[in-house]
């Protein structure tokens, strides 16, 4: 049921000039969920929230934020919305205060009513101290969670993150990592874009990869690590001498490669017996692996896996065995 | 409306807080008018019985309109450039809601140099004659002129890409009012730019004021003045609407 879906999107297109930066993208997000959309630069996530909040209309396909269609009913969709982009939208020249004053008063607030509300996020967001100061005064992570504010100004259902942590340092970016968590709490549905696995694993409960316009993979981040859900073996080689005779024994079974790092990467159950057999197997010599480590399979796997992005491409037809 | 009311408080309290381009929108006008007066109009034989400060005080008007439009100018590419055009569409605020707070701030400022322009003129000599009907007649054709190019300059700083390029407008506003009756009389020019001079919009406009303000026969200028004026209005709303509509598709 289309109503019952904070936003509902099927076969999203848009080129800009030649280049198509969404290849028919579908996309389902429950509300009072958080919804990581999950891709490299340049994978089209800023194009999608663009679609979804209104500001560019798709060449082909629709999508439905909120119950209401984006490209016919933009202005009920608006009403229901709010966008926090890459950019921190806020006046340098303003104080902290007067940016929301200002957002609410726009969002059809009373004069009174924008400044409780303002002061009430300021509060909330852990601004209160700087409220009087001019927000070119703010640190990146001040300036991030006063927009963030700013865009809670309406209450709205569904609110758009565009990359809120991007730039930031990781003490700032763990404040604004709770932040977000706080928002789900409160029944709004949050459709966050991002380049960080470990961001999209923290605070989404659903997860779609997207790169080349094109969702690659979907599901929830268990469902995602269940791609590559065995132990992976990571080796690193001594020398490209080294690493080619350890190719050419092992090769057709790495999960990554990578020649310039001398690394390789090949699954493996974990246990004692299987790792000392495949060292012996692949390093009979005992001279070509210089270190070794075991790792669960992270969202990097996942990511590396279905984007066939970094090392993995330099052996794209092995990769698609394991995927 | 309410909206519009909202964009235009927020433009003035931006520009207030922008204390160098607020200095020179307002300092620029009254030290070029100074310069005019005491290094050259010792030089400058005008024709008129008054002293040089009377002549030249509409051509300081209309440049420091001119001044005031870049500015303008440069505060809409910001707002496009940085983001805000985003947020402040998707809280579902119109266009011309956007667009009219940039114009209203920018008559707002205008009108502020205008009247220092005016009281610093007062103070080195320069005395109207103009009655009540002249005055409100100055004002009015001054306030079109105004009103016209913020919404070209609007509409230039809608095309425009980065906040340097529209600044480049001012290099346009600050030297057209040299090829017109503003500063010299276009009789003195060299033939092949008095064909512009006598057929560009700013020497209709600088005329009327003259006339006005001096109360003087203006003949038919003030018309030809507000023709330009609504044409170039007509001009920037099109084109304004068209390019907000382009960059924000």
């Amino acid at each position: 049921m289309a109503d019952e879906l904070a936003i509902e999107a099927t076969g999203l297109k848009k080129s800009f000039g030649d280049v198509e930066v969404l290849a028919g993208v579908d996309l389902s997000v429950a509300p009072g969920t958080v919804f990581a959309l999950l891709g490299p630069n340049g994978a089209g996530k800023t194009t999608t929230v663009r679609i979804l909040a209104t500001l560019t209309r798709a060449d082909a396909g629709r999508a439905l934020v909120a119950g209401h269609d984006v490209a016919r009913e933009r202005h009920l969709v608006r009403r229901s919305i709010s966008l926090a982009g890459q950019y921190a939208a806020v006046d340098g020249l303003q104080t902290g205060a007067e940016n929301l004053r200002m957002m609410g008063r726009l969002a059809g607030r009373s004069r009174a009513d924008a400044r409780r509300r303002a002061g009430e996020l300021l509060e909330q967001f852990g601004l209160a101290a700087a409220a009087g100061r001019r927000v070119a005064t703010y640190s990146g992570g001040m300036r991030r969670r006063l927009d963030l504010a700013a865009s809670l100004v309406g209450a709205p259902s569904v609110i758009f993150l565009d990359e809120p942590t991007t730039g930031l340092d990781l003490p700032s970016r763990q404040v604004m990592w709770q932040v977000i968590a706080g928002l789900a709490d409160l029944g709004v549905t949050v459709f966050l874009t991002t380049q960080y696995l470990e961001e999209a694993d923290l605070l989404a409960s659903r997860i779609a990869v997207i790169d080349g316009g094109r969702v690659v993979a979907a599901g929830t981040p268990a469902d995602l690590k269940e791609v590559v859900a065995e132990q992976s073996l990571d080796l690193l080689l001594t020398d490209s001498a080294a690493f080619e005779r350890v190719a050419a024994r092992g090769g057709a079974r790495a999960r990554r490669a990578d020649p310039g790092g001398l690394a390789i990467s090949l699954p493996t159950d974990g246990t004692a017996a299987q790792v000392r057999s495949l060292l012996d197997e692949l390093d009979p010599e005992r001279a070509a692996v210089r270190s070794f480590c075991v790792h669960t399979a992270t969202l990097d796997d996942v990511f590396l896996a279905v984007t066939r992005r970094g090392p993995a491409a330099t052996h794209p037809e092995q990769e698609t065995t394991h995927v | 409306m309410s909206n519009a009311l909202i964009m235009t408080n927020r433009a003035l309290r931006l520009s207030s807080r922008q204390l160098d381009a607020l200095l020179t929108s307002l300092m620029l006008p009254v030290l070029l008018m100074l310069m005019f007066v005491y290094l050259f109009g010792g030089a400058i034989r005008t024709g008129t019985s008054t002293g040089y400060v009377t002549y030249v005080v509409p051509g300081v008007l209309v440049i420091c309109a001119g001044f005031g439009a870049a500015t303008t100018a440069v505060s809409v590419t910001q707002d496009l450039g940085g983001g805000m055009i985003d947020r402040f569409r998707s809280m579902d605020v119109p266009g011309p809601a956007f667009l009219a707070g940039h114009i209203a701030a920018s008559m707002v400022r205008n009108i502020a140099s205008t009247v220092l322009v005016f009281g610093v003129a007062y103070l080195v000599g320069f005395r109207p004659h103009a009655g009540l009907a002249g005055w409100l007649a100055a004002a009015g054709v001054l306030l079109a002129f105004i009103l016209a190019i913020a919404w070209l300059a609007a509409a230039f700083g809608l095309l425009v890409k980065t906040a340097e390029a529209a600044n480049a407008l001012t290099f346009v506003m600050a030297f057209v009012p040299y090829a017109s009756s503003a500063f010299v009389p276009i009789a003195t020019m060299p033939w092949w730019i008095r064909g512009f001079a006598r057929n560009q919009p700013i020497t209709p406009v600088v005329d009327t004021l003259r006339g006005l303000l001096l109360g003087t026969p203006v003949g038919t200028s003030p018309w030809a003045a507000l023709i330009w004026c609504a044409g170039i209005l007509a001009a920037g709303i099109t084109a304004g609407g068209l390019l907000f509509r382009r960059r924000t598709a």
